[in-house]
């Protein structure tokens, strides 16, 4: 009976309500995204970030080289001499030096050509199948497995350049020999084969143009533009394999303060810190993550604002049924906590809608992202939303204590004589 | 049943104010008449334990309510007395049906639905029950007041002014019902009133001189 009174108190002047719910549901959807997928894009990119301390590639941007290196999300800045590459990697401070060698995809999944520990550094374990050992070998990540229908024993052929609309490389299938469990980490969005593979592929693709050219990974923003492509393979006839990039392992700090430098000043190569160039990229997002933050305690404010404003409005229509309450046998208590339960309801029932809101923003958010980034955001619960839920019934309490200590301490004999 | 004695008041002003003493039985109706502002209301908030006298005792059932606390007091006041005031109140927001079980519920009785139903019939309000207060004219709420102050079962029915803004044929059968099912459910029933159309329907009456 309670709860009735309390809820057809609500429903009794929708207008109000609404507009309280409303604005409430807008600041926990907008705050809980953030949380959301702010939580899962920061785990996501230092997750992806183990292990790497420097990425060495050709020179142009460092980010680019980095998101296109660690996190496969950009094009390529261009390709570097293998012996070059290793020149550098046996240098004492350096650890372990994965070679990565790519240009091509299958179905808009990028196909890397690397080593076995690429797949270590990850923390990559088999669920079907063994690991690559022969060119063309594929060890297919499990995103991919699913989304692009691969299995053990499935053959396929390559895409040209990271477009999926892009040249078909008609001879050579890649085979799949083995698929890998889930890490949560870019492993999953790749299809992995030897270097070789990818050199085989290119020698094999432009056989007919030009028999003596020695392989060389593709690294093109388009996979398009085939022009630029023969014209720089042309450049690069009798010259050493190539590779696109080397993520490199320092066996101290000492080595991040020294090599990084010395490749850029003494190389044609240029060497990125990943971590120097994600926290760049991260204080840029931040920014505007601050300023969505911001707004959306703002308007959860205005939210407070407004339930306290709809109950306090109604306190004086509503003193008579207070009084009346009274009357009957209610105590003030039962009165105050009626009118703490209104407001609790509301922020509640704003928080639940929110949150639901934030599922469906997800939802939105996915389409776009698993797209262009191959990353979905999951729906799960973030801890921190425990705290806004907190935020929320406080907001709540806080706009409908004033109504309830006023009717707390209404005078029944004074109001019903009044009447 | 019912007894007041020797109560007074003492205003904020510092002006105080005696009363003579009261005595009601268990189905007995008693009508309490005098002009306004000769404290009459005053009179029924004491004897309802809605305020608390500077001076005397009221007793209802056995209990002196002037000893119990604020909470008790609270709780001995929905349980016991029934009260119908001259503008009827209501929860707006729920059905007249809610309304009247909300005295039962308040006082933390059972809730019983089919004695709800007999008494709206008997008060001619049966198809009223779905409908909210808002909707309903005076006379209909006057007599859905009734429902809801003797539906608990309560000791002593308190009225005040329950006629002062019906018409002479709603006075009449508000003054009856209010009787009848007060003597048939064996509470006391004080009104206090000015409307000098209830001297000739109760006998038992008290005039209060300023």
């Amino acid at each position: 009976m309670m709860l009735k009174i309390i809820y057809r108190n609500l429903v009794h002047k929708p207008l109000n309500a609404l507009l309280s719910l409303a604005l409430l549901t807008l600041s926990v959807a907008i705050i809980s995204l953030l949380l959301v997928a702010g939580d899962q894009v920061s785990n996501k990119l230092d997750k992806d970030l183990e292990g790497v301390d420097m990425v060495v590639g050709a020179k142009g941007s460092p980010l680019q080289l980095v998101l296109s290196a660690v996190y496969h999300v950009d094009a390529p800045t261009g390709n570097i001499s293998k012996k070059e590459a290793e020149k550098m990697a046996r240098n004492p401070m350096v650890e372990s030096a994965i070679p990565l060698a790519y240009g091509d995809s299958y179905k808009g999944y990028r196909i890397l050509g690397t080593t076995p520990a690429y797949l270590d550094m990850y923390g990559g374990k088999l669920s079907t199948g063994k690991i690559f050992a022969a060119p063309l070998e594929v060890v297919a990540g499990s995103a991919v497995a699913k989304r692009a229908g691969l299995q053990e024993g499935s053959s396929f052929q390559s895409t040209h350049g990271e477009d999926s609309r892009g040249q078909v490389h008609e001879d050579g299938a890649y085979k799949v020999v083995g698929v890998l469990e889930p890490t949560g980490t870019v492993l999953d969005q790749l299809l992995l084969t030897p270097v070789e593979s990818v050199w085989q592929i290119h020698d094999e693709a432009h056989h007919d143009e030009d028999s003596e050219k020695p392989g060389a990974p593709v690294a093109h923003a388009d996979g398009n533009n085939h022009n630029d492509h023969d014209n720089e393979d042309t450049a690069h006839v009798a010259e050493d394999k190539q590779i696109t990039a080397m993520l490199i392992k320092f066996r101290s700090p000492m080595g991040i303060m020294m090599l990084p430098r010395m490749i850029n000043e003494q190389s044609t190569m240029q060497a990125a810190v990943p971590t120097l160039e994600i926290n760049r990229l991260v204080n840029l997002m931040g920014i505007g993550i601050s300023t969505l933050q911001g707004i959306a305690l703002a308007i959860m404010l205005i939210a407070g604002l407004s339930v306290f404003v709809s109950l306090y409005n109604r306190l004086k229509e509503r003193k008579y049924e207070h009084a009346l309450m009274r009357s009957m046998g209610t105590s003030r208590w039962v009165i105050f906590l009626l009118l703490i339960s209104e407001g609790l309801l509301l922020a509640i029932a704003g928080f639940l809608a929110g949150v639901a809101l934030c599922r469906v923003g997800i939802v939105l958010l996915n389409k776009v992202s698993a797209a262009d980034f191959h990353f979905r955001f999951s729906y799960g619960w973030v801890s921190e939303e425990w705290w806004l839920f907190g935020i929320t019934l406080l907001i709540g309490i806080f706009a409908s204590v004033i109504p309830a200590i006023k009717a707390y301490r209404l005078n029944i004999a004074k109001t019903l004589s009044d009447g | 049943m019912v007894s007041a004695n020797q109560l007074t008041y003492q205003y904020a002003g510092g002006k105080s104010m005696a009363y003579p003493d009261i005595q009601a039985n268990s189905g007995d109706s008693l009508l309490i008449l005098g002009q306004s502002g000769c404290g009459k209301t005053t009179l029924l908030h004491m004897l309802g334990g809605l305020l608390r006298p500077a001076y005397g005792s009221v007793t209802i059932k056995d209990t002196n309510i002037a000893t119990l606390s604020d909470k008790n007091l609270d709780r001995f006041r929905g349980q016991h007395i029934g009260f119908i005031f001259q503008k009827s109140h209501f929860v707006q927001s729920l059905t007249v049906k809610d309304n009247i079980l909300l005295a039962p519920f308040l006082a933390k009785k059972v809730t019983d639905t089919k004695r709800m139903q007999s008494l709206a019939n008997s008060l001619g309000i049966d198809h009223l029950l779905n409908k909210l207060p808002s909707q309903l004219s005076q006379g209909e709420q006057q007599r859905v007041s009734i429902a809801r102050a003797i539906i608990h079962q309560p000791d002593l029915v308190l009225a005040d002014e329950p006629t002062s803004s019906l018409d002479d044929v709603n006075t009449a059968m508000v003054a009856a019902l209010l009787q009848q099912l007060c003597h048939e459910n064996g509470a006391a029933l004080i009104i206090v009133t000015h409307d000098v159309r209830l001297k000739n329907l109760i006998a038992n009456q008290i005039t209060l001189t300023p």
